[in-house]
């Protein structure tokens, strides 16, 4: 049976790991392969980088990053923000990353999910989505999930479960779901949304915000249908490990790998 | 030397700074000469079947890729097949149409079946645990049920059951890497399985010598 992943996330500005305190090495605390290196240590299952560098000239810095990783780690990673085209992948993917993951750009260009799977494989190309809750105005007894663009600042009036369906049908190999509601709450994934989505597609959902107990990591991974989980601060500010989250998995009977 | 076969399809580099981070020299190459002067070979892929046979045997100036391999196979050094590799070994594909392998490994490549088993997701994507139904240059120090990661949708069914060298579970246990004499393949990838999978390739890299 395949494990459930535990995929630590880290946000890259200009070559260097942002929001994060760990503290690593006395010479270099920021130093993302450095980071990579020891939660692949820790039995991380894979890792995923987040390019938020707004300056277009400083991106390469990027590549460099994914170039050494690629050196020093020999679990899957994948690289996404800032992807527009399908060189832009290739340039990726050639560093020796083994994924990408595409947002805004996808929306806007769903083509691309396709011409990058014919191209690199369906495994390769993950699209993530932000959504957030939309309380149903007329009785607020039910409402809906609005997929959200440009990191959560953009609403696009689409329903978040359909954009997902049809992500999937272009040829998408994985989905990466940010619930804008619960991200930095710390009280749990967004359990519906992440279920509606994985009920509605049949590739792999990537359960992401909100984790902030052994127990939230749990309900994503069973009541949420998450195949995998992302974390973050969670791991950065070392309020848990990866090894107890596997632990407490693995004894509440979910298969991982601890190796 | 150990000469990594380049044939346009995939991720080739992993394969290599995972064996320079071993320790071993390695080099990504097409070229016939340096293929023959190596003391190993391995064979590597993502993609599809048919597109990675068709530029095997694609002519060229001394003789196709898959007549190197061929030759390099026949001379008894240790050659290995990875993922789309292990799977190029054997008789014949059902991916898409049909197409004829190598032909090394009596026995062909199949696909899961979704349908006939709801609860498994094609591709198998992700790490899973494999056992080990005898020893093998490959496996030495590897504990069973260690989990090793994969990324296909077709499996190889060889035809002489006892070449099973691990064994994994995927809605039907199929055969995750086999050995016939000095050949070795790997369905899954030992360059992205973490320490298990270095262990492994450094392993073959030192096997016979």
């Amino acid at each position: 049976m395949v494990s459930r992943r535990i995929i630590p996330a880290l946000d890259i500005k200009e070559g260097r790991v942002v929001k994060c305190v760990r503290f690593l090495n006395p010479r270099d605390a920021g130093d993302p392969v450095d980071l990579a290196r020891l939660y692949d240590a820790e039995g991380a299952d894979e890792i995923v980088f987040l390019d938020i560098t707004a300056s277009h000239e400083k991106r390469s810095l990027m590549l460099e990053v994914a170039r050494r990783v690629a050196e020093e780690v020999f679990i899957p990673f994948t690289v996404g923000g800032g992807i527009r085209t399908v060189a832009d992948m290739r340039e990726i993917l050639k560093t020796g990353a083994d994924k990408i993951f595409i947002n805004t750009s996808a929306f806007q260009t769903p083509e691309l999910i396709s011409e990058g799977s014919d191209r690199f494989g369906s495994q390769c190309v993950v699209v993530a989505i932000d959504a957030k809750w939309r309380p149903d105005g007329a009785t607020g007894a039910g409402g809906w999930y609005e997929v959200y663009l440009h990191g959560g600042r953009t609403p696009t009036g689409v329903d978040a479960v359909r954009w997902a369906e049809d992500a999937a049908r272009r040829g998408a190999g994985e989905i990466l779901l940010t619930s804008m509601d619960a991200d930095g709450t710390q009280a749990g994934y967004e359990l519906t949304l992440t279920r509606r989505i994985a009920d509605a597609v049949s590739i792999p959902v990537i359960a992401s915000g909100g984790a902030g107990t052994l127990e939230h990591i749990y309900d994503g991974v069973t009541e949420g249908g998450a195949e995998a989980a992302l974390v973050a601060s969670l791991l950065h500010y070392q309020l848990l490990s990866i090894r107890q989250i596997k632990e407490h998995l693995r004894d509440r009977g979910i298969p991982v790998r601890l190796n | 030397m150990i000469a990594i076969v380049d044939y346009g399809m995939g991720n080739l580099r992993s394969v290599e700074k995972a064996l320079h981070k071993l320790g071993h020299t390695a080099t990504v190459t097409s070229d016939a000469a340096v293929m023959q002067s190596a003391d190993r070979l391995i064979l590597p892929g993502v993609g599809a079947f048919g597109a990675a046979i068709e530029r095997l045997r694609r002519p060229r100036d001394v003789e196709s890729l898959a007549e190197s391999v061929l030759r390099f196979a026949d001379t008894g050094r240790p050659l290995l097949g990875i993922c789309l590799g292990m799977q190029l070994l054997l008789s014949r594909s059902e991916e898409l149409g049909e197409h004829q392998g190598l032909g090394l490994v009596p026995g062909d490549v199949k696909r899961f079946d979704p349908a006939g088993d709801r609860a498994i997701k094609v591709p198998h994507m992700g790490w899973n645990a494999i056992r080990f139904p005898r020893e093998s240059p490959l496996t030495v120090g590897v504990e069973p049920e260690s989990q090793v990661y994969f990324v296909h949708s077709y499996y190889c069914a060889p035809a002489d059951p006892n070449c099973w060298i691990a064994e994994c579970r995927h809605g039907v246990a199929f055969c995750a890497a086999l050995q016939v004499g000095n050949l070795l393949a790997a369905q899954f990838h030992p360059e992205k399985s973490g320490a298990v999978g270095l262990r492994m390739l450094d392993n073959f890299a030192r096997w016979g010598a």
